[in-house]
């Protein structure tokens, strides 16, 4: 008798099945669970970057505690791909063809997005809120499925010069860039401002990764008669250009530098506290060193976070900052989507954010976005080096439409 | 022939003798298993699977490679890693800037992998074991640097790197682009296992094992060890190229970042596990490579590389002559 009623059973649960199947049939959604794929270099030349990866860890265990999403609880499946591109396409084909997530999330690095941005695409599972700064994640047209969320660097130019152009309309201005996608961004960024102007207004001159020094550059803006300064390079050149600026005499207006290379300990120590002092860069988080966020609602928020499932992470790494605010980003999205996980359903909540504000962004930044901006991130606040610290100044300034 | 009086009773005599001992109908059954298992793959294993696969052999052509001339030629090459990302270079500039076709590439990067092997061989004349080492080492941290300067940034992309597509199945073949990847790669690296394995049964073969362990009665011989150290060197960057040019349509993408001096280390290691001087070795050592990583990865996420560290020592230490020697003492005891 016992079987015959198991053989009942089996057969409901078989009629059934279908049915559930049918009402969710993108990979990686079930009536209980959402997997969200993401590779991040645990290993490698960029592996301090590691810690987003296991913030977003905590991050999802926190949620699934607090009862998931839609009745689902979320499985974050995370990859090391070592920073070397030929390792994220691996690393991607495996969450997508084997482990079958919905999408990826915030993967890690230029150089390995780009890698796999056109299999994303050809398969059309969102490839969302990157890691990276590159402006070409907002290219709505040509990769609809693949979204970046912080400012790209080319944001953040026009974010300087709108500044310029309200205290000093008639600036000769000197760019530095490294010659690479980097770099031409802020070029690209400067153009946007000044339009017809460019020509006139601006100076350029590059230099290579691989140079030893940039002192040459230096001095030929000096002498062309500049007298602001953009410095977009990575770390080392920075350090040398501030030093060089200081050194042969040059004392320009302004001195905007890229917020790539404002580390205290890797650029303006090296460089000389007192040599860069005025000069002027751009935030869009907060600063957890910063102590005028003690008692911030939101900063808050992150430290009973960390303090609950990261006891032992450091609390100075502006990282897990980064990290809450963009998982905060993904989950005002997939709550948005209301139980339907469809990758377009998804694709179509992550493009109509409006005004969302996550707990670690300075206020008067909001996330927003719309099928025409997949720049989720285009605010930013100045701050200026005291030499001692940063010292945030002016109200937020928003990058233009282009 | 007296040429291979001077090597170790254990390395090639074994092989040979077993490659002897077998009548023409044995091996052609052995050829037909190898297609059969070489082919399985297409129709076993989905997309994901079959594309880590071809990886795998794609690493172990590589490390065929620099078998040759470290494995075979005792020069210790720390700088595959160079040949491997001018080859992948090559085929990809001429597929994304003049839609050549995969197979047209492929000569050309050959062609300028074995000239450079060649012309780093000169250097390597008078180079001697760590110094060497050292000085390959020295191109594989150079040339990611090399790739994004300015001068030929044209061509090679700069930091942003190249992308290329996966050639299609011809017409008529049922093949899904990834399937026809692994056949393509499998055609190719086949070709290059059986004509190294050719070699390094020939008097050539003989000759470089000699110049390896005896320098001096090898000369004594008669043999030009300058011209065999050379072009050893210029078959293996030749080899190593091959790969590269395979690797580069099969992740569709060239970076500077995608050959850090990582890989060239992963090849020594994929050469050390597999069996020094084993042709056959060399194919396991590109699974290793490939697989062990993701096997590490997968027992430990915080620390990869602690597990992979012990993973590889436990290997030296229970195969300290690779799988190759593994197979060899099986095969021995297999015979008596």
């Amino acid at each position: 008798m016992l079987t015959r009623r198991h053989l009942l059973a089996a057969g409901a649960a078989t009629l059934a099945a279908p049915a559930i199947g049918r009402a969710q049939d993108t990979p990686g959604v079930t009536a209980t669970e959402i997997r969200i794929g993401n590779t991040m270099p645990y290993s490698g030349p960029a592996s301090a970057y590691g810690v987003i990866g296991r913030s977003h860890e905590a991050f999802f265990k926190m949620v699934n505690e607090q009862g998931g999403i839609a009745g689902r609880k979320i499985t974050f499946i995370t990859y090391d791909d070592g920073y070397s591109p030929p390792k994220t396409v691996e690393q991607t084909r495996r969450l997508v063809e084997q482990d079958k997530v919905a999408f990826t999330f915030n993967q890690l690095g230029t150089a390995a997005n780009s890698a796999i941005l056109r299999y994303m695409n050809q398969r059309k599972v969102p490839h969302i809120f990157l890691s990276t700064g590159a402006d070409k994640w907002g290219n709505y047209q040509d990769t609809p499925w693949t979204i970046g969320w912080q400012p790209s660097y080319r944001t953040e130019a026009q974010i300087y010069m709108k500044h310029l152009l309200a205290e000093r309309p008639n600036a000769k201005i000197g760019l530095l860039f490294q010659n690479d996608d980097f770099g031409k961004d802020y070029v690209a960024g400067v153009r946007d401002i000044l339009g017809p102007r460019y020509e006139q207004m601006v100076r350029a001159v590059s230099h290579e990764a691989t140079d030893p020094t940039i002192d040459s550059q230096v001095v030929s803006l000096q002498q062309g008669g500049c007298d602001v300064m953009l410095t977009a390079t990575t770390p080392k050149f920075a350090a040398q250009a501030i030093r060089r600026v200081f050194d042969v005499g040059w004392r320009p207006a302004f001195h905007y530098l890229t917020n790539v290379s404002i580390s205290v300990g890797t650029v303006m120590e090296p460089a000389g506290p007192e040599k860069g002092v005025g000069i002027i860069t751009s935030a869009y988080l907060k600063d957890p060193t910063d102590p005028a966020w003690d008692n911030d609602p939101g900063m808050k928020e992150w430290r009973a976070f960390m303090a609950k499932y990261i006891p032992n992470g450091d609390m100075k790494d502006g990282s897990y900052p980064f990290a809450f605010g963009i998982a905060q980003t993904l989950m005002h999205v997939l709550d948005k989507c209301r139980g339907d996980f469809s990758r377009e359903t998804i694709m179509r909540q992550v493009a109509d954010i409006r005004d969302f504000i996550p707990a670690t962004l300075i206020p008067g930044i909001k996330v927003a976005t719309s099928p025409t901006n997949f720049h989720p991130i285009r605010q930013m606040q100045l701050q200026r080096w005291t030499g001692s610290t940063w010292q945030r100044f002016g109200s937020v300034i928003e990058g233009a439409n282009v | 022939m007296s040429a291979s009086k001077g090597l170790p009773a254990d390395i090639a005599i074994p092989e040979s003798t077993a490659r002897v001992g077998t009548p023409a109908w044995q091996r052609a059954v052995w050829v037909v298993l190898g297609i059969a298992v070489a082919a399985a793959p297409i129709f076993v294993l989905e997309s994901f699977h079959l594309f880590q696969l071809t990886m795998a052999v794609i690493m172990a052509l590589a490390v065929l490679g620099l078998n040759i001339v470290t494995g075979y030629n005792g020069q210790i090459s720390l700088g595959h890693g160079a040949f491997f990302a001018v080859g992948a270079y090559c085929t990809a500039i001429f597929m994304s800037h003049y839609d050549w076709s995969f197979w047209a590439t492929l000569p050309i990067s050959a062609a300028v992998c074995a000239a450079l092997g060649f012309a780093i061989g000169f250097p390597a004349l008078r180079l001697a074991g760590h110094y060497l080492a050292l000085t390959t080492f020295s191109l594989a941290v150079a040339v990611p640097q090399i790739l994004k300067h300015k001068s030929i940034e044209d061509w090679t992309g700069g930091v942003q790197g190249l992308f290329l597509v996966k050639p299609d199945a011809p017409a008529g073949l049922p093949l899904s682009a990834d399937q026809w990847m692994y056949v393509v790669t499998v055609i190719v690296a086949g070709a290059c296992f059986l004509l190294v394995s050719n070699l390094i049964r020939s008097r050539i073969g003989r000759a470089l094992m000699a110049t390896r362990d005896h320098p001096t009665a090898a000369e004594a011989m008669g043999m030009d060890i300058g011209s065999l150290k050379t072009r050893a060197f210029a078959v293996s960057a030749m080899i190593t190229g091959i790969a590269g040019s395979l690797s580069a349509v099969a992740i569709e993408f060239v970076a500077p970042d995608s050959f850090s001096f990582g890989v060239s280390i992963s090849l020594f290691v994929g050469m050390v596990v597999g069996g020094v001087a084993s042709v056959l070795g060399s194919l396991f050592g590109g699974l290793f490579v490939l697989f062990v990583p993701n096997i590490a990865e997968a027992i430990s996420k915080a620390a990869p590389g602690v597990i992979y560290g012990v993973i590889l020592i436990a290997f030296l230490f229970l195969l300290p002559d690779g799988f190759a020697g593994l197979l060899r003492r099986v095969a021995a005891r297999l015979r008596r």
